[in-house]
């Protein structure tokens, strides 16, 4: 039953915190690769995607995990405490490939922060599709390759970023790296 | 809490209940007279927290809370892929994983008989002796309305 239970974090307070810490610069510079700390992470879970949902998912926000991942929906549920549910009303999402944005909650003009995080795994962010990103925190356009996003990403992406302030954030995760896509940032292919 | 639920396993809720109410030193008495254990890895704490208590107090039998508790959990593995659990009342993190891991090894059929004896099955008696020995004295203190209604 839980036969592929692993530990999460070896040091949970100081790992959730520097992942945290690197979730933030992420965002706060987009395109910008944080590593994050190791975690032994259950298949089919890269250790950065397993790292951030333990750092950000709690028992008090709604995850929607992808079907295809549903292997390691067993390990969040024990380690987070959260609830998994649907895709329409949740707070963090994680997934294998890109869903369908428009599915998520982009929260309202009144609270926009009520959106969902999109966490998604990807295989590369050094080979693959290169994009040009501008916006907010980038002084001058920002390169970022990722290999492992749908072919029409930056079409799909402009349609959650023409919904600013709404919208979702993206979080990229391979390996122990993460990088972040606000939905503040413009996203061209390059 | 609120609806009756089905208890999948009565069994191992009765051993889980045995070692969250018994003490590291009891637990670890028990166990070394078992041989040397299987190893085992740590998956969770053991780490404390608070727990809400909560509790039907007003004649009305909806929830109150009473209050906060600590309470220390801890999960491990053995190697054969066995996952045991603890919750208990306190700080005692040795507790907790000793309760844990009996829980783990409790549940392979190899040590289930072998601990209820050493064990759990000692510590249920001793348990069970403490509970009958209050419930002796406070009955000693009971007061009897109807007895003096009638010696009135």
């Amino acid at each position: 039953m839980t036969d592929t239970l692993t530990p999460g974090f070896a040091d949970p307070v100081a790992d959730a915190q520097a992942c945290f810490r690197a979730v933030l610069d992420a965002l706060a510079h987009p395109g910008r690769i944080r590593p994050v700390p190791p975690v032994e992470a259950p298949a089919p879970l890269c250790p950065a995607a397993a790292a951030v949902v333990l750092t950000l998912v709690d028992h008090e926000t709604p995850l929607w995990v992808d079907p295809a991942a549903a292997a390691a929906s067993g390990w969040i549920t024990f380690h987070t405490g959260a609830a998994t549910g649907e895709q329409a009303r949740a707070a963090f999402a994680f997934a294998l490939t890109l869903p369908d944005l428009a599915l998520l909650p982009a929260g309202s003009d009144e609270a926009p922060d009520n959106s969902a995080t999109v966490i998604v795994q990807v295989q590369s962010l050094e080979r693959g599709a290169r994009f040009e990103l501008s916006g907010p925190g980038l002084r001058e356009s920002a390169p970022l390759a990722v290999e492992g996003l749908p072919t029409d990403f930056a079409d799909r992406w402009a349609a959650n970023h023409a919904l600013f302030p709404r919208g979702v954030d993206l979080l990229l995760c391979t390996g122990n790296q993460v990088a972040a896509l606000p939905r503040s940032v413009t996203v061209r292919n390059a | 809490m609120t609806a009756e639920t089905a208890d999948p396993d009565p069994a191992r809720r009765r051993w889980m209940s045995v070692l969250a109410r018994a003490g590291a030193a009891e637990i670890e008495a028990g166990l070394a007279m078992c041989g040397p254990l299987p190893p085992h890895t740590v998956i969770r704490g053991p780490e404390g927290g608070l727990v809400m208590v909560r509790g039907r107090i007003g004649g009305g039998g909806g929830p109150f809370n009473l209050g906060e508790m600590t309470v220390t959990r801890c999960t491990v593995r053995t190697a054969d892929g066995r996952v045991g659990h603890a919750y208990v009342a306190g700080r005692d993190a040795r507790q907790a994983e000793l309760a844990a891991l009996t829980d783990a090894l409790m549940q392979h059929p190899d040590w289930t008989d072998r601990l209820e004896r050493t064990v759990v099955g000692p510590l249920a008696a001793v348990q069970e002796a403490a509970k009958a020995d209050r419930a002796a004295k406070a009955a000693g203190t009971k007061v009897q309305f109807f007895a003096m209604q009638t010696t009135r």
